[in-house]
């Protein structure tokens, strides 16, 4: 039962963090690709959505080999006196942040790129700078978005299982995750807890469904 | 307090693939200033080229004593001391109408009197607490106009404000802006295809094509100068000011003109109040003797300045009345049985005068 917890423990903090950073590094890439019109637009967009077509281990294969000694990662990290990242809870946030990315920024993009541009207009008319309007209409017209781009970050880490195997491996309380966990006790061929663990995810992700849609409605009735 | 109020002086220009905006202008401090044009001829450009919100406009921009623009500064939006009112009023829909109000207002720290002020004037007190979803059309624009307002611009544009509001609604609309112009020093720019309110509130008034002025002027001396492109519309019409001397029992005015007393429908005024009519060119023929055995009410001695053929094979004849401009159209066949001649004395006829209120 330990080795449960340890598991719960370590991929409520793994996805915890990874939603956290997307939410600030994700905020801003997606205002950008909502509203700007340079031409690399859509190359940086692409880029943002290929962890949702890419195979995970193909992912977590260059991943690997990047943070290794060898790797660009890998010598950035030792010159910095951090060691190598690969098999670390570090390499593994690192790994989420890219692979969720995709599930974050398209529901921010798509809030942010909603919002009707003559009202950012009108407010910059009202003597609201930039910053002051991003803050003061921006954010609040976007809440959905918001919302539905944290449960969603959330959600589609604490799901990952390729890219973790790849990079993260499966070092008890350190880098085993739920998903991992289960693999394992798979193998194992302890099936009854293997059904435990495996219920327990469903109604996870089914609650975290619900509370979106529950939560988009409200918000579509408090604007109507 | 009786400085002179310095001009608005603007040069701006902007180049698009198929479009290029070159205007020149110097506006009156005071009143309303129309810009009129069809569309496409870029007189929303220009608005919101003066508010800051065409980055790639270049030239200059002094109103008053600040400098917006010219070839070192370029302030953004948020930085010019200008009011917008936008065509579909683009209220903050996440912000009841009250914090509406207090966004551009708190933003400047101006007292709080002034909202008070615009919030009595513009009979916003019963909707600051709904949300603009919950707003009639003409509500929303009182409340962009109140918002503008309560932050003391230097300068009020309205973009087209009536165009997406029915006949109706516009009329809800027309008074307030009136009490504007009347009780403000905030000068107006005042954007709008459509000749109807060009005519009933412009001081002065632009006429733009194809991104530049064609004309520009005090407003009478540019609606009814007969060699412009609106002479020549089907709805040609002369505008005339004229003061109400009284009404009738069944709802007719009696209005002092330079050309003599001239006789409308119209809501009751005051004696005294200035009005403005509108006269169309259809609505007005010409006759050699002063008829008494006709239903037209609105007969006044005339000369007769010019004559000029029109598109649609009638001519159209420009005749001044007592230092007073009427446009007249009559047929090919009429003016040679009247052997029709500039400098011939007529009577006008005419048919029907519309009150601009």
């Amino acid at each position: 039962m330990t080795a449960l917890l340890a598991a719960i423990l370590v991929t409520l903090k793994l996805a915890g963090l990874t939603t956290l950073i997307l939410l600030l590094l994700g905020t801003p890439l997606a205002w950008w690709l909502a509203r700007t019109r340079s031409r690399w637009r859509m190359p940086v967009g692409a880029l943002v959505s290929l962890p949702m077509v890419l195979p995970p281990t193909v992912l977590g294969f260059y991943l690997l080999l990047g943070m290794g000694p060898d790797g660009p990662l890998g010598q950035l990290t030792t010159a910095l006196g951090l060691g190598t990242l690969a098999f670390t809870f570090q390499g593994l946030l690192f790994a989420s942040v890219l692979y969720s990315l995709p599930f974050v920024v398209h529901p921010l993009q798509s809030g942010f790129g909603a919002i009707d541009a003559s009202v950012l207009e009108a407010a910059a008319t009202l003597r609201a700078s930039p910053f002051d309007r991003f803050i003061s209409v921006v954010l609040p017209l976007s809440k959905p978005a918001l919302v539905t781009a944290t449960l969603f970050g959330f959600a589609h880490t604490v799901g990952e299982f390729g890219v973790v195997l790849m990079v993260g491996g499966n070092i008890d309380g350190q880098t085993r995750v739920l998903s991992v966990l289960l693999y394992d006790q798979v193998e194992a061929m302890a099936y009854g807890d293997a059904h435990r663990l495996a219920a327990g995810l469903l109604v996870f992700s089914f609650g975290m469904l619900l509370a979106m849609q529950w939560l988009g409605r409200r918000t579509a009735l408090v604007h109507d | 307090m009786t400085e002179p109020t310095p001009d608005i002086e603007l040069r701006l220009q902007l180049q698009r693939t198929n479009f290029a905006l070159d205007v020149a202008l110097s506006l009156p401090a005071q009143g309303v200033a129309v810009v009129f044009g069809p569309s496409g001829s870029g007189k929303s450009t220009l608005l919101r080229a003066i508010a800051g919100l065409e980055p790639r406009a270049r030239g200059l921009l002094r109103v008053g004593a600040e400098t917006w623009q010219d070839a070192h500064v370029r302030l953004p939006p948020h930085r010019r001391r200008v009011g917008v009112v936008f065509q579909h009023a683009a209220l903050l829909p996440h912000l009841s109408v009250h914090d509406n109000l207090r966004y551009g207002w708190r933003r400047t720290g101006a007292p709080a009197s002034v909202m008070q002020e615009w919030i009595d004037k513009l009979a916003l007190g019963p909707l600051l607490a709904r949300p603009p979803a919950t707003l009639s059309g003409g509500e929303r624009q009182r409340v962009a106009l109140g918002r503008a307002l309560v932050c003391q611009p230097r300068w009020l544009l309205l973009d087209e404000p009536l165009s997406a509001l029915d006949v109706e609604r516009r009329g809800e609309i027309l008074p307030y802006l009136e009490a504007i112009r009347r009780e403000t020093h905030i000068p107006l720019l005042y954007v709008t295809h459509a000749v109807e309110e060009a005519a009933r509130l412009a001081d002065h008034l632009v006429l733009l094509e194809a991104g530049r002025v064609r004309i520009a002027g005090p407003a009478l001396e540019v609606l009814n100068s007969g060699d412009l492109p609106l002479a020549l519309r089907d709805d040609a019409a002369t505008v005339i000011e004229a003061s109400v001397l009284g009404h009738d029992e069944h709802g007719l005015l009696r209005l002092g003109t330079p050309a003599g007393t001239l006789y409308a429908h119209g809501p009751a005024h005051p004696a005294g109040t200035r009005v403005r009519l509108r006269v169309q060119a259809r609505d007005v023929s010409v006759a050699l003797s002063a008829h008494t055995d006709t239903s037209v009410l609105n007969i006044v001695p005339a000369v007769l300045q010019s004559l000029s053929p029109l598109p649609n094979g009638q001519l159209q004849l420009q005749l001044l009345a007592g230092g007073l401009p009427l446009l007249a159209r009559v047929s090919h066949q009429s003016a040679q049985r009247l052997q029709l001649r500039e400098g011939l004395a007529v009577w006008a006829q005419i048919k029907s005068v519309a009150l601009l209120v």
